[in-house]
């Protein structure tokens, strides 16, 4: 039996090398895979809880963070293309048009 | 044997991450973060849940991913981005996701001691789970099948080369 | 029907809200008929709330209508309510009818004007502020009808906005009437804060009570008087009204004579019994009264446009009703009011006739011997001079005797004096007037010659029947020597003007005063005769003898230059002034500079926004690490 504790750090330390990645990779295609490590940690932490405690409710959860997950990688990966299109270039750096 | 699978995934999770930051090749980053993904969905059958760990497998590390390789092979980035202008932003983030490591850990060790016996027993199996989503959650669910409708239509939308272009 | 004497005021706002909304379209009879309608049914009900209020007898005090709660607030509440008691009967009378016969006569003065139902929607609404005025049973109701009648004198005035001199002359009659308005809402502003209530009852039952000292008397009856003086126009604020005669004719004669500039007549006689607790205020007003009374008519001696010595002579009559208030004569005053808004109504019309018959001309010089073109004009004019002049048996003598009658009583003999010397030049000057326009040769210019002609039968009909009221309406108040009873005015208006009557004189003492009355408007009305039919050259001579004297009054003292090079001219220096060193440099300085301010912090934080999604998920990773520490810390 591995204590939820075991888990929980390993989910935090999923988050933190999630936006580690994010703040290190410099186009966007890596930052949003960096998004999804992240999510992925949360998703773990839901279902360390819900294991612990002994009910369903937090599968259920990162059932409809997935489901939203799917559709925000749609969404995601078409405004990267559309992105990609205009500028001919996914580097965040390159992309600044709502600077003041 | 449970402890070791539990080390071997993490293990395997946490570097293959790593692997992910460090590649400079987006394709191989991608098939990094399917390893993470399985063995993310291997912790989660540790803890019960086989349901949603065959739904990870299928749905992330497969069909989420292989879009991801998909835009990644249409994007076509040459080799060597510049490096970045701004380097205190990414070492300023750095240092500030650090402390939000120690800050997780310390509130992890204040809040969840009391917790640390498991209460195991509830197999999280596929059956009880459509239950509860037809039951409690019918709506959040009937919802998210408009969402999904709404993005798919979205992408395509989005994506599509109009006439005019 | 009597209990709907409310709606007296109402009918003429209807109307002047239709004519405003709509007078472009309808067809120009039909505004005519409109506007004199409704004035027409004002007068009816007036006319039947009168006879309603004459059967209750001896004791009525009159009818209240609260129509609702205007303003309540705490202990401080003023009602939207009507009242009609005698002395609100006389002037609803005057306003109505004479209003009445001035829409009448306007439907034919006006009819080549563009703006016609413009015009009538102002005279409507103009009707409408002044019944409100002499309807309101409390002071604050009272100053929404006293300053919606200066707003329609204003618009009235410069009617034809074209013309500078018109629209200047609207400024300054509403500028002018400013100055009187800040008295009098100071006044009604210490009444409120003494007893709380600005209801004429109100009041009333407070200074029967003792409730004023005499100085705070002193104080609100003079501040009450600074509003009449402007309104009224009186020395000094008289200056506006002459000007006013830019305004077309009926205006002047509706406003300028009858109706509105006596506004200030009705106040004082409202507030009469305030008015009694102070000798000081009542010697002022009596003062006032008659310098202006004087003073005006020296000035109309001179003057050549015919309106021009109709509006002195309105000023300087107004000085003679407030002489009445201030000696405590307060229904000869009023009576004085009454019949004064006759003839004085009748002189002005008829002016317009002239006018109207002589294309715009109203030069005295270029007139003469317009007697026999302007068969119904020159008599009606003529009975209306002799009515003003003080001749007997014409209404103007009754009311101008009992006012020097009751000064005489009182002792102000000084202020008798003024009187009659204004009695004398009023006699001359208005037949000067009447001598020069239609006696005499003819000096006409020849176009004008051209198109002479008398006047439709809508200016000549209202004519008439202000003829017959300026004969006989005198009648109502006969002098004390004829009986004991025979004033029926003062009986009828008893229970409002609640003055103790002054001291009585000896019959042959009143005989007396009458007959120098009578001797003095005779002896004016002769001179003119001398001067202007029988030795033309009179006049030229004292020319030429008191060269400083004729400048002194054609120019009316130079009281225009004076104002102009102290009050308006200081006032345009400091104006300019304050523009220039507080608006443009600390107003707009402040205003740019918080501006620039503004510019300044802005550019610098929009620098902030790099337009770099790390440098905002950098700033959200601190936030959510901050909300973090503070739950776990």
């Amino acid at each position: 039996m591995i204590p939820p504790t075991y888990y929980l750090v390993v989910s935090i330390i999923l988050f933190v090398l999630g936006i580690i990645g994010f703040f290190i990779k410099k186009d966007l295609i890596t930052q949003f895979l960096s998004v999804e490590v992240m999510l992925n940690a949360a998703n773990l932490a839901f279902i360390t809880f819900a294991h612990s405690a002994g009910s369903l409710d937090g599968q259920i959860i990162v059932f409809f963070v997935i489901t939203v997950a799917a559709a925000e990688a749609a969404i995601g990966l078409a405004i990267i293309l559309l992105v990609y299109r205009k500028h001919k270039s996914i580097k965040t750096e390159d992309i600044h048009l709502m600077k003041g | 044997m449970e402890l070791f699978l539990f080390i071997l995934l993490s293990i395997l999770c946490i570097g293959a991450v790593l692997g992910m930051i460090i590649v400079n090749n987006q394709a191989y980053s991608a098939l990094f973060l399917v390893l993470a993904f399985s063995c993310t969905a291997g912790l989660f059958a540790l803890l019960d849940a086989p349901f949603i760990a065959v739904v990870q497998i299928i749905i992330y590390a497969g069909a989420i991913l292989v879009l991801f390789i998909f835009v990644i092979m249409m994007v076509d980035i040459k080799e060597g981005l510049t490096p970045e202008k701004k380097k205190w932003t990414m070492a300023l983030a750095c240092i500030l996701a650090v402390v939000l490591l120690i800050e997780l850990l310390v509130a992890l060790k204040s809040a969840l001691s009391p917790m640390a016996t498991s209460v195991s027993g509830q197999a999280g199996n596929a059956s009880e789970i459509g239950h509860l989503l037809f039951t409690k959650y019918l709506y959040p669910f009937e919802i998210t099948s408009v969402l999904i409708i709404a993005a798919m239509v979205g992408a395509i939308v989005l994506v599509k080369k109009k006439d005019s272009e | 029907m009597a209990e709907l004497f409310w709606l007296i005021p109402f009918f003429p706002a209807l109307s002047s809200l239709l004519l405003i909304l709509f007078g472009r379209k309808l067809p120009r009879k039909y505004i005519a008929f409109q506007a004199c309608l409704a004035v027409f049914f004002s007068l009816a009900l007036s006319i039947l709330s009168f006879l309603s209020l004459l059967g209750s007898g001896h004791e009525g005090h009159g009818l209240i209508k609260n129509l609702f709660a205007w303003i309540h607030s705490g202990s401080f509440k003023v009602d939207l309510s009507l009242q009609f008691d005698q002395l609100t009967a006389v002037m609803c009378l005057v306003v109505s009818g004479v209003g009445f016969l001035i829409h009448v006569y306007s439907s034919g003065y006006m009819a080549e004007d563009k703006s016609f139902a413009r015009f009538f929607a102002y005279m409507n609404l103009f009707t409408f502020s002044m019944l409100l005025l002499v309807m309101a049973s409390n002071l604050v109701l009272m100053f929404v009808g006293w300053e919606g009648v200066g707003l329609c004198s204003y618009l009235l005035i410069g009617f034809w906005f074209e013309k500078p001199s018109a629209a200047d002359a609207g400024k300054k009659a509403f500028i002018v009437n400013r100055i009187g308005d800040a008295g009098f809402m100071l006044g009604i502003f210490f009444i409120l804060l003494h007893i709380g209530s600005a209801e004429f009852a109100a009041v009333n039952h407070a200074v029967e009570a003792g409730g004023f000292a005499q100085g705070l008397a002193t104080l609100i009856a003079l501040l009450l008087f600074v509003g009449a003086i402007g309104k009224s126009a009186q020395i000094p604020l008289y200056v506006w009204l002459p000007d006013a005669m830019e305004g077309p004719t009926p205006v002047s004669a509706l406003i300028h004579a009858a109706t509105m500039v006596t506004a200030g007549v009705y106040m004082v006689a409202r507030m009469n019994l305030l008015y009694s607790l102070s000798p000081v205020a009542m010697q002022v007003v009596a003062i006032v009264g008659a310098l202006t009374a004087v003073y005006a008519a020296s000035m109309a001696l001179t003057q050549n446009d015919i309106k021009r010595v109709l509006a002195y002579s309105t000023i300087s009559q107004l000085g003679y009703m407030f002489i009445g208030l201030g000696v405590g004569a307060y229904s000869a005053a009023v009576f004085h009011l009454y019949t004064h808004a006759f003839f004085k109504s009748l002189l002005f019309l008829g002016a317009g006739s002239v006018m109207h018959a002589l294309s715009g001309e109203l030069d005295l010089r270029k007139m003469g011997g317009l007697r026999k073109y302007l068969p119904l004009t020159f008599p009606t004019f003529l009975i209306a001079t002799i009515a003003i002049a003080g001749v007997p048996f014409f209404s103007g003598f009754f009311s101008k005797d009992a006012i020097l009658t009751s000064a005489f009583a009182n002792g102000q003999y000084l202020i008798w004096a003024l009187g009659l010397m204004g009695a004398v030049l009023t006699a001359f000057y208005m037949f000067r007037v009447v001598f020069l326009t239609f006696y005499g040769k003819e000096r006409l210019e020849p176009e004008a010659k051209a198109h002479l002609h008398e006047s439709p039968k809508t200016m000549t009909i209202p004519l008439v029947i202000l003829a017959f009221f300026s004969i006989v309406a005198g009648y109502v108040g006969l002098p004390i020597v004829l009986g004991k009873n025979v004033n029926l005015f003062d009986r009828f208006l008893e229970p409002v003007i609640h003055a103790p009557h002054g001291a009585h004189l000896s019959l042959s003492s009143e005989w007396m005063l009458i007959l120098a009355s009578v001797a003095v408007a005779l002896f004016g009305i002769f001179i003119a005769y001398v001067f202007y039919l029988k030795k033309p050259d009179i006049p030229h001579n004292l020319v030429a003898r008191f060269p400083w004297l004729y400048k002194l009054l054609y120019n009316k003292y130079y009281m225009d230059e004076i104002y102009n090079a102290t009050f308006v001219n200081s006032t345009i220096k400091g104006s300019e002034l304050v523009y220039k060193h507080f608006d443009l440099k600390v107003i707009d300085g402040a205003l740019n500079g918080s501006a620039k301010t503004m510019n300044t912090i802005g550019k610098l934080l929009s620098s902030l926004q790099t337009g770099l999604i790390k440098d905002y998920a950098l700033v959200f990773l601190l936030g959510a690490l901050i909300l973090l520490g503070y739950f776990v810390f």
